[in-house]
């Protein structure tokens, strides 16, 4: 079940760990996978590891041009493009009232309409091969929402919107479009917080753990398969438990 | 049939998967041929790709026939 022998697969951020967690699932599932990233060595040594059926292509999400350049790389290095996770993603975090235009824009920017631009790429290619699977990484605080993280909570909602808009437009041509939306994963971020934040944390968390990077990852492969070719418009909640909707 | 009409008329077939003798000049996409917004697209996508030239917005939107289309792919051929 979930063969992706022969497809070929682009994930941005797969620099950063939940990201390099999808493109490993990808990869071992059979894809062809091209590791985008703004760290060059990280995306190098996850070459290394996967040893084979792998391509690196650097981009900054935060730059148009190097944006729109990245799908039609990508094509012409595995000769097409079946499968899109728009997986990058930074934060801004700063309580409502002192959010800064600067990193409302800059998280807008980076998580949402790169996602928008690249998705918008990769249907060219997708539509006319008659399939394609796109995959947004959203969050479960796009959802609830989250003190804090006003500018991240918008853009992950965006996704969401987007998503479904994209999904009815292109359902027809065998494109799905989907988000995948973590709850609380293990990762730097998550390493540094001190045990009684994790403590707190974990209260919330029906499963009693932290996420890892594999749990996500695996609801991308899925939503990448020909199984899941009726799923489409959907965000898939990956979060223990944590919020039920 | 100029050269142009015939290469038009062929992909318009193998798109909406008509028969050949409904695509006339006058043909609208889709109220005649029933094409909906996106097919519309991908049939602009695929003029562009089969005469190498770039078809822009709002110029698509002036092509709602297959004579509309002819007509435009000549002159942008000839230019």
């Amino acid at each position: 079940m979930f063969d992706l022998n022969g497809k070929t697969a682009l994930v941005t951020g797969a620099s950063g760990g939940i990201g390099a967690a999808i493109a490993r699932a990808l990869h071992a599932a059979g894809a062809i996978v091209a590791l985008s990233g703004t760290r060059k060595e990280a995306l190098e040594a996850l070459a290394g590891e996967l040893n084979g059926r792998t391509h690196i292509l650097p981009c900054n999400l935060s730059q148009k041009d190097e944006t729109e350049k990245l799908v039609p790389t990508a094509e012409a290095a595995m000769g097409g493009l079946d499968i899109l996770v728009n997986n990058a993603g930074i934060t801004r975090d700063m309580l409502f009232m002192r959010l800064k235009d600067e990193d409302w824009d800059a998280v807008i920017n980076v998580n949402l309409t790169s996602a928008f631009r690249l998705s918008r790429a990769a249907l060219r290619g997708m539509m006319k091969k008659r399939f394609g699977r796109i995959i947004q990484i959203t969050s479960v605080v796009g959802v609830t929402g989250n003190p804090g993280q006003g500018n991240y909570a918008a853009a992950k909602a965006g996704m969401i919107g987007m998503s479904k808009s994209l999904a009815a437009e292109v359902a027809s041509r065998g494109v799905t479009v989907n988000c995948v939306a973590p709850g609380f994963i293990e990762s730097p971020m998550t390493d540094a917080l001190t045990d009684a934040q994790k403590e707190a944390i974990l209260r919330m968390v029906p499963t009693g753990r932290l996420g890892t990077g594999a749990d996500v990852a695996a609801a991308c492969v899925y939503l990448a398969s020909a199984e899941a070719a009726y799923v489409t418009g959907q965000t898939l909640h990956v979060n223990g438990g944590m919020a039920m909707i | 049939m100029s050269d142009v009409a015939e290469r038009v008329k062929k992909i318009v077939v193998e798109h909406l998967g008509v028969e050949a003798d409904k695509v006339v000049d006058k043909a609208n996409f889709i109220d005649d041929l029933g094409a909906d917004s996106l097919d519309t697209v991908e049939l602009v996508m695929a003029f562009e790709e089969e005469f190498g030239v770039e078809i822009p917005d709002d110029a698509a939107e002036t092509i709602l026939t297959v004579g509309d289309a002819v007509k435009f792919l000549e002159k942008a051929k000839a230019a």
